[in-house]
């Protein structure tokens, strides 16, 4: 019985959960990436114990790959080596963590995933239980398989009505993060749902679940159904979890019947504004990629209006595909050069310029439209540089008319 | 007692340790850069037994530890605030850097303020006033008792929480 995190937590732990009980678990797969994989290994080292099973462990190159600075390489070396001392193979450099953790099928339907990075929320999109920790607790982990949480609260997000382009989950989640704030679900799970959802493809209900972190979330999770296991396999052993009468301790409704393109301004991901209020501003760098937004889908939107027409000369325009798959994919459909013929440049898998080391760090004054998920002063270089997080569709029409630009104006 | 660094609403891991400086684990490393957009004379300036205060949704953003860390470098002894980013407080707490929700402390304190907190109850004083902040949670105490959640299962493993849960 209960909400689709309580189901999952319940069917692991063999015995019936509620929001508020504090468990132990065992967790199927945990990860770091290049910046917390080391204190991560640092914590697991002052446990004093074998790692409890390597091929529980995932360790992925993505946010300083290949290395920019000396300081990265060294933290890099540091964590093959400590592969290498514990028999890790599962070591990837071919893009996001979160979206090898689903390619590589270690976060499946029913599973309980922990990543030391805050949008490891994103595989809740599959149904299972998956949330971002710190690196000593993900180090505790390496040592014990297990780990302690509070099982949270659900709010309920019930979307109705006809997702249609340009629009898509990024429009919807910005929305529901202006409504609710940037600690409207703080220690909760979010569970997607209702017709929209349903309707969803797997690379957008992972955008949705991405951005329930920035909401606060503990969990962003939808429900499992056909486009779900077409995409994923369950956890062998446990039934696949759907809520069973479940107790929400809140239900938001989402009609996207009048929903326009949604902007994120400055400083901060909720301040969530229609796309009318700031269209005509100068944008100097335009970031399509990242978590959130550098799927195969994104690739096919930014291709598909990028396709004869040029990116703005004062514009620079920079693309990540997030992953090797994602890349070779749109590669072979024409879309990567679509987009490099218009003028974009096309940057390895990884996190890119999302967090502000490499591939496109902005400068005091400059402003930037993102399709990731965090516009903090700073995030992306300067503090004195602004940011606005678009979906990909509105990145790639603002990328051409060199001003944020509603993408319905030029189809 | 120690003196109070006010902060506001939403102060970001980002800006508490931005990730050009992160690419270490070394702590006085990290305590140099702390706070450098948010407050750019915090790390030469704060003393040991400094408290910071601050607003809604302390530590929010990225999961990076090296946040925590930082302050706690900077000889820190707590941070009080309106409200606290789950993970952030989570990874304070594992660190041993006590972490105190009290809004009525955060609207009483001004920059400088003389401080002082008790962790264990969670009780705040300034000025001649106390204040009832949250007091941390049985688990937060068991984990601070220890010194920090590595401490705590390297001791006594899982098995003590299952037994006695919190």
């Amino acid at each position: 019985m209960g909400t689709l995190v309580e189901e999952i937590i319940s069917n692991r732990l063999g015995r019936q959960v509620v929001a508020g009980d504090t468990v132990v678990a065992p967790v199927d797969c945990a990860f770091a990436h290049d910046v917390t994989a080391p204190l991560a290994i640092e914590a697991f080292e002052r446990m004093g114990t074998p790692l409890h099973d390597p091929g529980r462990v995932v360790l992925v190159f993505d946010h300083v790959m290949p290395a920019a600075t000396v300081a990265a390489a060294e933290l890099h070396v540091r964590i093959r080596r400590f592969a290498a001392d514990h028999a890790v193979r599962n070591l990837f450099a071919e893009g996001i963590c979160h979206i090898i953790m689903v390619e590589r099928g270690y976060a499946r339907p029913g599973g309980i995933v922990v990543g030391a990075d805050s949008h490891s929320t994103t595989y809740g999109a599959l149904g299972c239980f998956s949330t971002g920790m710190g690196s000593t607790d993900v180090g505790v982990i390496l040592a014990t398989g297990r780990t302690w949480f509070r099982v949270p609260e659900t709010l309920r997000v019930e979307v109705t009505g006809e997702l249609a382009a340009p629009l898509t989950a990024k429009d919807v989640a910005l929305h529901v993060l202006g409504r609710i704030g940037g600690d409207g679900a703080d220690y909760m799970a979010v569970e997607w749902g209702g017709e929209t959802v349903e309707r969803m493809s797997l690379d957008q209900r992972l955008t949705l679940a991405n951005l329930s972190a920035d909401m606060g979330g503990k969990a962003g999770l939808c429900e499992v159904d056909d486009t779900t296991l077409a995409g994923s396999s369950p956890v062998e052993g446990v039934p696949i979890p759907h809520p069973r009468s479940p107790h929400y301790a809140d239900v938001l409704h989402v009609d996207l019947s009048s929903l326009q393109p949604q902007v994120a301004m400055p400083p901060a991901a909720d301040n969530v504004h229609d796309i009318g209020d700031v269209e005509g501003t100068p944008i100097d760098e335009v970031y399509i990629g990242s978590c959130t937004n550098g799927r195969l889908e994104d690739m096919e939107v930014v291709a598909g209006y990028l396709a004869g027409r040029t990116v703005h000369p004062n514009t620079r325009t920079v693309v990540v595909p997030a992953s090797r798959r994602i890349y070779t994919e749109a590669l072979r459909r024409g879309w990567i050069e679509t987009i490099i013929e218009a003028g974009a440049l096309v940057m390895n898998p990884g996190c890119g310029p999302c967090l502000g080391r490499q591939h496109g760090v902005v400068a005091a004054g400059e402003r930037v439209v993102s399709t990731s998920n965090r516009n903090y002063p700073g995030r992306m270089g300067s503090p004195d540089a602004e940011i606005y997080l678009t979906s990909p569709a509105v990145a790639a029409a603002t990328a051409v008319a060199g001003r944020i630009t509603d993408p319905r104006r030029h189809n | 007692m120690g003196r109070a660094w006010l902060l506001g609403d939403g102060i970001s891991t980002d800006a508490i340790m931005p990730g050009r400086f992160n690419l270490t684990t070394d702590p006085d490393a990290l305590a140099r850069a702390c706070l450098c957009e948010a407050r750019p004379e915090f790390a030469e300036n704060v003393r040991p037994g400094d408290v910071i205060v601050a607003g809604r949704n302390f530590g929010c953003g990225s999961s990076r530890e090296h946040a925590p860390v930082s302050i706690r470098a900077n000889g820190v002894v707590a941070v009080v605030a309106v409200g606290f980013a789950r993970i952030f407080a989570r990874n304070a707490v594992n660190i041993g850097l006590p972490v105190i929700r009290c809004g009525e402390a955060v609207a009483a304190i001004a920059d400088g303020d003389e401080v002082e907190v008790d962790t264990r109850t969670g009780t705040v004083t300034s000025g001649g006033r106390t204040f009832a902040g949250e007091p941390p949670s049985a688990l937060a105490m068991r984990i601070a008792e220890a010194g920090g959640l590595v401490e705590l299962v390297r001791g006594a493993g899982w098995a003590a929480l299952e037994e006695a849960p919190v």
